[in-house]
């Protein structure tokens, strides 16, 4: 599988979930997989201002009977820690897609401390951490988180490499 | 103008004759407030999360669009996740309310002013985000109508009720979070909720 594919197969794959909600702050890495969620009229795309909405939106979506998964940066994830304790004490079923930063090649440095702390930070709040290495292998993972948040009432968060992502440099990022 | 409402009134008033209504509240007085008008399986009362009473309601509205969702919060935890009116706004859910019960202080933690009391206008951001309706309501003469709207008209709305500032007695809903979801969902699904 080629790198351009993997967004288009994970749209699939949250599809064949019954995933019906999606909430999101943008990413670079998250670009095509937005536009696919916006292009579909079942699915409820919904723009939040800060990553920790999208906790009470998940919560919600679950309790009215809707599945829904968050699309962030790793950066976000700083943002969700203190509710997320909402989704450990209710046992709420949750899937994060966290694209990350700072962890491969980073060129920003101010990305790098919150993009080292994310695994460490998302565990510390019972929150089950799968990584994907290769675009290849994102929809199979994320599957798999899938079915761990929905059928164990888990929460899962897929970290996508920055190896996936490959922005290299602000002025790569610019031309996105 | 000093606040005459009480809000325990305020909300037993809001509450009254519920019928199939779902409810979200924010952690502390609000969860208490509800709780003292009757608690039930369809209100889902927040021990924490701070900032995300709305944002749940948002989501429970999305996903049952033909109920009505009201979320029953206060200006300090609205205040936390302000943005949320911003989300709200731009996904304009037909059936979702929220009730902000603005006693202009930090309730559980020693009753310190909150930006309301240096007049931050609630009702006036979520206006101004794109909220169909929104109002601040100051006395009794005001609040059916107020009430009405809240459970009936086009959402997104949102009524802001100055009430007192006062301490009152705790009345508690169950405090465990999985046992509030686990109730609500099969009060709402039914008891194919508990297979799912």
């Amino acid at each position: 599988m080629s790198a351009v594919d993997w967004p288009e197969e994970v749209y699939r794959t949250l599809k064949r979930a019954g995933i019906t909600v999606v909430g999101y702050v943008p990413d670079a890495g998250h670009k095509r997989l937005i536009e696919l969620c916006h292009a579909d009229a079942g699915l409820r795309s919904v723009v939040l201002t800060t990553e920790e909405e999208g906790i009470g939106l998940a919560a919600g979506a679950w309790l009215g009977g809707q599945r829904s998964a968050l699309l962030m940066q790793s950066s976000g994830v700083g943002n969700c820690i203190n509710v997320l304790g909402m989704v450990q004490e209710c046992r709420f079923p949750l899937v994060m897609l966290v694209t990350m930063r700072g962890e491969y090649g980073e060129f920003n440095p101010w990305q790098v401390p919150m993009g080292r702390a994310t695994p460490q930070a998302l565990e510390a709040m019972g929150v089950v951490v799968h990584t994907a290495d290769s675009p290849a292998e994102v929809p199979g993972v994320l599957d798999a988180a899938l079915r761990l948040a929905f059928n164990s009432y888990a929460a899962v968060a897929v970290l996508v490499s920055q190896r996936v992502i490959g922005i290299k440099s602000f002025q790569e990022q610019a031309r996105q | 103008m000093k606040a005459t409402l009480h809000r325990r009134d305020v909300v037993k008033s809001l509450l009254a004759d519920r019928g199939d209504l779902l409810v979200v509240t924010g952690l502390g007085s609000t969860a208490w407030d509800c709780t003292a008008a009757g608690d039930s399986d369809l209100t889902f009362p927040l021990w924490g999360a701070m900032g995300v009473a709305s944002m749940t309601g948002l989501g429970l509205a999305l996903a049952q669009p033909r109920r009505r969702v009201l979320v029953v919060t206060g200006d300090g935890e609205l205040l936390m996740g302000l943005g949320t009116l911003a989300t709200i706004a731009a996904q304009r859910p037909r059936n979702l309310a929220i009730a902000v019960i603005d006693n202009e202080r930090y309730g559980e933690t020693g009753m310190q002013a909150t930006h309301t009391a240096h007049g931050v206008d609630l009702a006036g951001v979520a206006k101004a985000c794109g909220f169909r309706a929104a109002r601040v309501v100051q006395r009794a003469a005001a609040l059916p109508a107020a009430a009405r709207m809240l459970r009936a008209a086009a959402g997104p709305v949102l009524v802001q009720i100055k009430v007192v500032a006062e301490k009152l007695p705790l009345v508690l809903p169950p405090r465990e979070g999985a046992l509030l979801k686990a109730r609500f969902r099969r009060a709402l699904l039914g008891p194919g909720a508990d297979a799912e």
